[in-house]
């Protein structure tokens, strides 16, 4: 341990923490721009590069980032002198002589860390504004994602996010100088690159350099269209989620307020994802018998580990990385990919309308789903099974633009068919979710027993990599789950070298699983709110009558009137996929 | 950077494949390797990095921040005859800047630019030890000292023909 004084408090930490930690232990909040501390991840983005966190320490000449300078025995820190107070208000005014003026009608505003910092440290001018050069490059707008590298101040965090966390290696820095911006491979389109739209990296941009596409002026014309039934679903992470854009606390659900802001929003039916989901393990979970059972039965050709498919920042992940291996995850769609095309067949017969007048509207955690709803295998005659994806936080801003306040709503029902779901389709949105309600519903189809304890809590937790195990009635059936596209990587690497041992893998783009999705409230890092947002989810499942997705009455009755079997012809339409070798390919001569 | 799209020959890739395999295909070694790669080929077009990239496991676009970030690395050919003006301390205070402008002039191209016939490539380098001679010219391995604006075309004529 080391003793040290800090503004003439006195801290002891143990050795190699950073002035800025050893401050915060005194509860001095040192101010700081680019650094990032995603504890639950053990990963700390320090590039000590914008120097608004200087503080004066006697006996060095000049002034030292906190962030990244390591505390030592006896030493006298100042964070707020008059020189300090200065270099970081001039520190502050160079960023934003290179920054666009434009706060006012800016998507960030309200929520930029830039506009806080220029708050807090009282810059009210910028010098030589007017004269001032800036740099300037090309809007990129993809699918999902607008990179706006006129509003990067090169934190680097989205590069930290993109690499070290998920290890896409998309994004990097580039350039020199004045260039220097984050930017893709020869600068690129994000879209050619292989970015997998997981969105972390705008979970984690602190100005509005990385933003998701804003599809909430074509949500609000369609609502407004009386020629249009407009269907919107729900995924199970929103609602565990959607109450801290309001001012609740983490984990509150907000299930049933959310119902009623969507029917006040005007939405024609609201229906839950969490359905989907629960078709999604009839389709997914018989997948995983039959190839469980031909293995079993000494089939060579069959292919174990089976993957789940639900992600779609995964798939990306998968189709650009790893495309040597894209025949091992399971064909079923995504819930958002299966509620579509059932609400445009299976619920539009009902109706009787057509499926050119139909609209489906998702509410997603998550900005890849923005892209997977344009995929154009999931179109028919070039119509959308699901036409428009929102995120958590466009939701939030659509309620608060129609003047609702979440917390003083009262709560309503989904609508049924398609609002009815089980316990098991709310736990997707945690990881180790989907595989424990697959595994629900497998073990009955399997051993034709009921499965008295249904919280398969081994599967539960927040490491990155875990591994469990269910007992089928004497089989034990080793199942994977990694969450992070980096935990994903050494699975799959563990799969191509023969490793692994498992008979299947859930995995999940975001770290947590889609309550930590790239289109959820900021969560800035704080692994607690992970964690309650989790606990949500499985109280809401605990609390539900029925908890196997084989059991909802709503499922049960889709396949004895319209779908036939799972996994039988009209379910491999409808439900199934195909995916594709989207790896660079390298053009070379004889 | 939008660069013309080339086609690497099997034996160019089995080449940078052998450099990469010398550096033990360590991610640390980037830079080396992508330094031997530019004397191999002159340049480094998008192509090469890709190679690279594959096979020291480091991500493309971290590939290429290297090569953008480090003026020696170039992604564009370089001409029959490199010229480089030494743009460092005492050479610019004796009129390099003037130096580069008459080059710039005379060629038709910016800085970092190679002549359309691909005979001239113009960039500035950082002192080559020669103060002395300020300001100095290098094109390919010769070396002109004191040069004035007005010299330029009597340089340029040496490689006439």
């Amino acid at each position: 341990m080391i003793k040290l004084t800090i503004d003439n408090k006195v801290v002891e930490v143990e050795k190699g923490t950073t002035i800025f930690h050893a401050a915060k232990k005194l509860n001095i909040e040192i101010p700081i721009l680019c650094y990032m501390n995603l504890e639950h991840l053990d990963i700390e983005n320090k590039p000590g590069g914008c120097r608004i966190c200087v503080v004066e320490v006697e006996g060095r000449r000049n002034l030292a980032p906190s962030c990244s300078t390591k505390a030592d025995d006896g030493m006298v820190v100042r964070t707020n002198t008059m020189r300090v107070i200065n270099a970081r208000r001039t520190v502050m005014e160079f960023i934003l002589s290179d920054h666009p003026k434009e706060c006012l009608t800016c998507s960030k505003s309200g929520h930029c860390d830039l506009q806080d910092m220029a708050q807090k440290l009282g810059v009210r001018e910028i010098p030589n504004e007017t004269t001032c050069e800036m740099s300037s490059y090309r809007l990129d707008t993809s699918p999902s994602i607008i990179r706006n590298l006129d509003k990067c101040i090169m934190c680097r965090r989205c590069e930290t996010m993109c690499n070290e966390v998920q290890t896409v290696g998309a994004l990097s820095a580039i350039n020199r100088g004045f260039e220097a911006a984050v930017g893709t491979a020869f600068e690129m389109n994000l879209e050619a690159s292989t970015c997998t739209y997981c969105g972390q990296c705008v979970a984690v941009c602190p100005t509005a350099a990385l933003t998701e596409v804003d599809h909430t002026p074509q949500v609000i014309r369609a609502i407004a269209d009386p020629t249009k039934t407009v269907v919107v679903q729900t995924a199970p992470a929103v609602r565990a989620a959607l109450g801290e854009e309001f001012g609740m606390d983490a984990g509150t659900l907000v299930t049933g307020e959310m119902v009623t802001a969507l029917r006040g929003l005007g939405f024609d039916h609201v229906f839950d994802t969490d359905f989907a989901a629960d078709l999604t393990i009839m389709e997914e979970g018989t997948e995983l018998l039959g190839r469980l059972n031909a293995h079993l039965a000494g089939d060579k050709d069959v292919k174990l580990p089976i993957l789940t498919s639900c992600c779609p920042g995964w798939v990306n992940f998968f189709e650009t990385q790893f495309p040597d291996m894209k025949d091992i995850p399971s064909t079923a769609r995504s819930p958002q990919q299966m509620f579509g095309p059932i609400a445009k067949t299976y619920f539009a017969n009902k109706l009787g309308i057509k499926r050119e007048d139909m609209v489906v509207v998702s509410i997603m955690p998550c900005l890849a789903k923005k892209y997977e709803a344009q995929r154009d295998e999931f179109k028919v005659d070039g119509n959308p099974d699901v036409d428009f994806s929102i995120s958590t936080r466009e939701l939030a801003h659509l309620i608060k633009q129609a003047n609702m306040d979440l917390t003083t709503l009262e709560k309503s029902e989904f609508d049924q068919p398609m609002g009815e779901s089980t316990g098991a389709g709310v736990i997707f949105g945690a990881t180790g979710g989907v595989i424990e309600a697959a595994a629900r519903t497998a073990y009955e189809v399997h051993t034709g027993k009921t499965l008295e304890k249904v919280d398969l809590k081994q599967l539960r937790g927040m490491e990155g990599i875990r591994a469990g195990s269910v007992d089928f009635d004497g089989l034990e059936v080793k199942i994977g789950i990694a969450h992070g596209l980096g935990n994903a990587r050494k699975l799959l690497n563990d799969i191509r070298e023969g490793k692994s041992h498992f008979h299947a893998i859930e995995i999940m783009a975001c770290p947590g699983g889609c309550i930590g999705g790239g289109g959820q409230p900021l969560h800035h890092g704080d692994s607690e709110i992970l964690q309650k947002r989790a606990a949500a989810l499985y109280r809401e499942d605990a609390g539900k009558p029925i908890r196997k997705s084989h059991e909802n009455p709503a499922i049960k009755e889709l396949y004895e009137t319209f779908l036939g079997e799972p996994c039988g012809e009209l379910s491999h339409e409808l439900l199934h996929t195909h995916y594709f070798d989207r790896k660079r390919k390298r053009d070379i001569e004889d | 950077m939008s660069e013309t799209k080339i086609k690497l020959k099997e034996k160019d890739v089995a080449k940078i494949v052998e450099i990469c395999g010398f550096f033990g295909n360590e991610p640390g070694e980037l830079i080396n390797v992508l330094h031997k790669c530019q004397g191999e080929f002159g340049y480094l077009p998008a192509e090469v990095q890709e190679v690279v990239s594959d096979n020291l496991n480091v991500a493309l676009a971290k590939v290429y921040g290297v090569v953008t970030f480090y003026s020696f690395f170039t992604m564009k050919p370089k001409g029959k005859h490199p010229i480089s003006i030494c743009t460092g301390t005492a050479c610019y205070v004796r009129g390099a800047e003037n130096v580069m402008e008459e080059f710039e002039k005379e060629l038709g191209i910016k800085q970092g630019e190679t002549t359309a016939d691909g005979k001239f490539s113009l960039s500035s380098l950082r002192c080559v030890g020669a103060c002395g001679l300020a300001p100095v010219v290098l094109v390919g391995e010769k070396t002109y000292g004191r040069v004035a604006a007005d010299g330029v075309k009597e340089i340029l004529a040496e490689y006439e023909a």
